[in-house]
């Protein structure tokens, strides 16, 4: 029922293009994390599917009804589309009371009084600030607010909730509980939720499935977030959801060889078809892909090491290049860890190939 | 704004057609303003070139040269920018102090700094007549006796004394507004980063309610260059003139012709040039820019501590108080209960002798009905139309906004005068619509005068809504005509019920426009008082004015305790 279906959206201010031709679908009853990077036209895709802005080409679709079709002249108007919105700002509105900002949909859908209170109430015992009822918003902190903001969107029958960054205001802690609680809420109702980001951390631990979108306003992957970390399609999102390390690849007599700045370390790899030294080629490996062994012939020299609690993070240099390394706190205790100053082997595990950047720097 | 344009949109908006609640309410606007601006306006200008139909420019000419109007167009500027820059600065430094610092009897100060927009300029000019006018005034004689020296209130000086403390509440209560509703951290964040008080106050505070001094430095500009009462009252004796005076006078004088109504218009054409060249050279000064200090998120603002300052700043602003408040005030009453003007102030000489023969008089109940019924409706209107309009020019935006802006605040910047004579010239059969002499013709007068009053209110009120608190109705299944009552229209109401007053109790004490368009039923309250004075009964004329001022005390507390809701935002 709550299916959402962006069909070959195209938007553009003035001028200035922000989507072009863009599909997008959000299963029913999942999370969808759609992640990019500050202006890449997140916020307008989700002010298209709410109605606020008027794609100029394509469809938007929430299960088997057509909110917009530029084709059929369609154009359901915001008030009719019912899906519950968390805006960043919290648009919490600051004349009502708690109550009266979530019992406000309710009576917009003309709910019956004793209906509406009850779910207002469950509205606010979800995000727990049933204390609170009474109070305005100008009395509350920036984390109550976007609970109320949060329980304004879930009282509505809506089969789809928008949230457009909601807890970039709150400290980490709550955002890890608010997290929880929204995917908790989310198996309750089993409500179709569309969370848009650019930390892909919370996006982590929230979706389904991820989405993610470049900064001119193209998607580049969706998949589950496995999918996303294991196997990235393209350099953009390998870069974009963790810390990466890249080192050039280049021809090393007959075989490959890693630049290390300073000297060219033989490396057995094999390209994958469609890539060409020529063009210039990138490894790219995440810091706990790189394992010590000290039996490896790829030396290299650790500068620092850092006791972060579950893991250790190792600055080493490879030749003259710089790599973040991370070895699980198990994994110290099994082995051992290694001192700064000393000299080591690694292997490269999971190693990525990408066509190079202009300015080759690990992010 | 009916219903029925709500739904006109969703037909619309499901039909992918293009008439929308947004486009029915900027044509409505464009509508309203025609008739209530344009066509008094259009024939001003008509009449002051063209002479039976024929272009003849030749009036124009002869009162451009005519160095009285020359000198009178002097001092009309020269009274302007002292009134403005004087009365922004005060405006400005009393609207941080009662807003924001943690100065002692804010409530009570901020009432009493409230007294000037109830008090008639004209009263306030005939107080300061009584006290300091020539050889007659109370505290000149006492200067004289104790002294040796007496001082002229019938000068420039004098009513620029007088305007400033009548004006600068116009910038006093946008500022105090706009500073409570900023968010705090902008102020921290400088405090913190290094700042002094004083570097902040000037870097971070100021820049951030520019937009609302701006506002109100506009306001007294356009004000005091219109103005019509104080120099009429403290210069006529002495032959100073300003614009609107002259052009008064020149109608006067001409008892009635249309030759007198005629120099008028081209007078005030004059007057506009002024004005319009005052606009130019002010947005040059003042670039306001916009911001939206206040969003969903609530803020709380926090005081500043004066700490050694504390006590000689209180000081300052009981004295400040005292003078253009409390001593007018006093005298006006003390004059209405003396047994004739120049008798000592003492209880010896009071007597209730002036109060029972002013409300012998005829037409003394007749005036404050009808003072009290061309207010309200004239109040209740123009909060609506300038809400209206300013809602187009700040979220609508369209094509065109520029123009609504200027049409709904030209014409303030049209002496009362001229607009009078402007609104007799349309609306007394010329078009097919007669409303001469009769309550109406004052009203739509008013409409006109008072418009961008509540429009600026609003509009600054409108600009600190973020559009997002709209949006998120509409997503809660809202029609865009719900979302503005239920969101929009309550979080600008306190804007709204202040373009009430902006406009109300102005009109219960106006003078200008209704002296040129009162009938023989029609007499307003601010006219007859003028009349009395202007024949030299002073007691009389300070009774009445003392039950002007207590009526619009009156009206005002009633307002306020009706309109007092617990959810001021």
């Amino acid at each position: 029922m709550g299916k959402i279906v962006f069909k070959d959206i195209s938007f553009s201010y003035g001028k200035n293009v922000i989507l072009k031709n863009f599909n997008l679908e959000v299963e029913d009853g999942q999370i969808l994390c759609l992640v990019g990077p500050s202006g890449c036209g997140k916020t307008t895709l989700v002010r298209c599917l709410l109605g606020l802005n008027k794609p100029d080409t394509g469809e938007i679709w929430v299960g088997d009804t057509c909110l917009f079709s530029a084709e059929k002249r369609i154009n359901v108007p915001v008030e009719r589309r019912n899906i519950g919105i968390v805006f960043q700002d919290y648009a919490v509105w600051p004349h009502m009371t708690v109550a009266e900002n979530v019992l406000y949909p309710l009576k917009k859908r003309r709910v019956p009084k004793d209906e509406a209170f009850k779910r207002a109430h469950h509205a606010l015992e979800q995000v727990k600030m049933v204390e609170y009822a009474n109070h305005l918003p100008s009395q509350l902190s920036g984390g109550q607010q976007q609970r109320v903001a949060i329980a304004r969107a879930l009282v509505g029958d809506g089969e789809v909730i928008v949230m457009d960054e909601p807890i970039t205001n709150l400290d980490a802690k709550l955002r890890e509980q608010m997290l929880l609680e929204i995917r908790e809420i989310q198996r309750n109702l089993g409500t179709t939720i569309f969370y848009i980001t650019h930390d892909q951390q919370s996006a982590l631990q929230l979706c389904d499935k991820m989405a993610i979108m470049e900064q001119d306003g193209t998607l580049c992957q969706l998949g589950t977030d496995e999918d996303i970390i294991l196997r990235p399609t393209n350099r953009f999102t390998f870069e974009f959801i963790g810390v990466s390390n890249f080192i050039p690849v280049v021809a090393s007599g007959a075989g490959l060889g890693l630049d290390a700045g300073d000297s060219v370390v033989p490396w057995e790899g094999e390209l994958p078809a469609g890539l060409s030294l020529s063009a210039g080629v990138e490894l790219g490996v995440r810091p706990n892909d790189i394992v010590f062994d000290p039996e490896s012939p790829i030396k290299v020299k650790v500068n620092r090491c850092t006791f972060l609690g579950s893991e250790y993070d190792y600055r080493v240099t490879l030749g003259t290049r710089e790599l973040r390394v991370q070895q699980s706190a198990l994994d110290a205790m099994q082995r051992g860890t290694v001192k700064a100053g000393e000299t080591t082997g690694v292997r490269l595990v999971n190693p990525r190939y990408y066509p190079a950047k202009k300015e080759a720097q690990s992010a | 704004m009916s219903i029925g344009f709500g739904k006109q949109k969703d037909l619309a908006a499901l039909e992918g057609r293009h008439v929308s609640l947004d486009g029915a309410l900027t044509i409505l606007s464009f509508v309203l303003l025609l008739i209530i601006v344009v066509i008094p306006v259009f024939m001003i200008v008509y009449h002051a070139f063209f002479y039976q139909g024929h272009f003849n420019p030749e009036l124009f000419k002869t009162q451009l040269l005519d160095p009285k109007n020359l000198g009178a167009m002097w001092n009309t500027v020269k009274i302007a920018f002292f009134v403005t820059v004087f009365g922004t600065i005060m405006g400005v430094f009393y609207a941080w102090l009662l807003g924001r610092s943690d100065i002692p009897a804010k409530g009570l100060m901020r009432a009493l700094f409230s007294i000037p927009y109830m008090f008639p300029p004209f009263l306030g000019a005939m107080a300061w007549k009584l006290l300091l006018g020539g050889r007659a005034g109370y505290l000149n004689k006492w200067l004289w006796a104790t002294f040796g020296f007496r001082m002229n209130i019938n000068s420039v000086w004098g009513i620029v004394f007088v305007e400033i403390s009548y004006y600068f509440p116009f910038v006093f209560m946008q500022v105090v507004s706009a500073l409570e509703r900023m968010d705090p951290t902008l102020e921290e964040c400088a405090r913190i980063a290094g700042a002094r008080q004083m570097t902040v106050i000037r870097k971070i505070t100021l820049p951030l309610v520019l937009p609302a001094i701006s506002a109100g430095a506009l306001l007294i500009l356009i004000t005091s260059l219109a103005h019509f009462g104080v120099p009429s009252i403290l210069g006529f004796s002495q032959g100073i003139f300003t614009l609107p005076t002259r052009i008064f006078d020149a109608i006067q004088s001409a008892e009635g012709s249309f030759e007198g109504i005629r120099q008028g218009a081209a007078l005030s054409i004059m007057l506009v040039v002024v004005v319009s060249l005052a606009l130019i050279v002010q947005k040059h000064v003042l670039s306001s820019g916009s911001y939206d200090i206040i969003k969903g998120k609530s803020m709380r603002p926090t005081l500043i501590k004066l700490r050694a300052s504390k006590l000689p700043l209180l000081v300052l602003s009981i004295l400040t108080l005292l003078l253009i408040v409390v001593v007018p005030l006093v005298m006006i009453f003390l004059v209405a209960l003396v047994n004739g003007y120049g008798n000592a102030l003492i209880p010896a000489n009071f007597t209730l002798n002036n109060y029972i023969s002013v409300f012998k008089a005829a037409g003394t109940f007749d005036s404050i009905k009808n003072s009290l019924f061309a207010s309200v409706v004239a109040g209740i209107v123009c909060m609506s139309l300038g809400t209206l309009i300013a809602y187009v020019v700040q979220k609508i935006r369209p094509r065109g906004k520029g123009l609504l802006e200027i049409l709904s605040v030209l014409p303030y910047s049209i002496p009362g005068t001229v607009l009078a004579v402007g609104v007799i010239l349309a609306w007394s059969g010329s078009l097919g619509v007669s409303l001469y002499n009769t309550i109406w013709i004052i009203i739509v007068a008013y409409l006109a005068r008072y418009l961008s009053f509540s429009m600026k209110s609003s509009s600054a009120a409108l600009l600190q809504v973020h559009s997002s608190l709209e949006e998120a109705a509409r997503t809660c299944g809202a029609s865009h005509t719900e979302s503005l009552k239920d969101i929009t229209l309550p979080l600008i109401r306190p804007a709204m019920v202040a373009g009430f007053f902006l406009i109300f109790l102005p009109a219960m004490r106006e003078v200008t426009t209704s002296i040129l368009l009162y009938g023989p039923f029609t007499r307003t309250l601010g006219v007859q008082i003028y009349a009395m004075q202007d024949a030299g009964s002073m007691s009389e004329a300070a009774a009445l004015g003392s039950v002007a001022i207590v009526l619009i005390f009156i009206c005002d507390t009633i307002v306020k305790y009706i309109t007092k809701d617990r959810k001021g935002v």
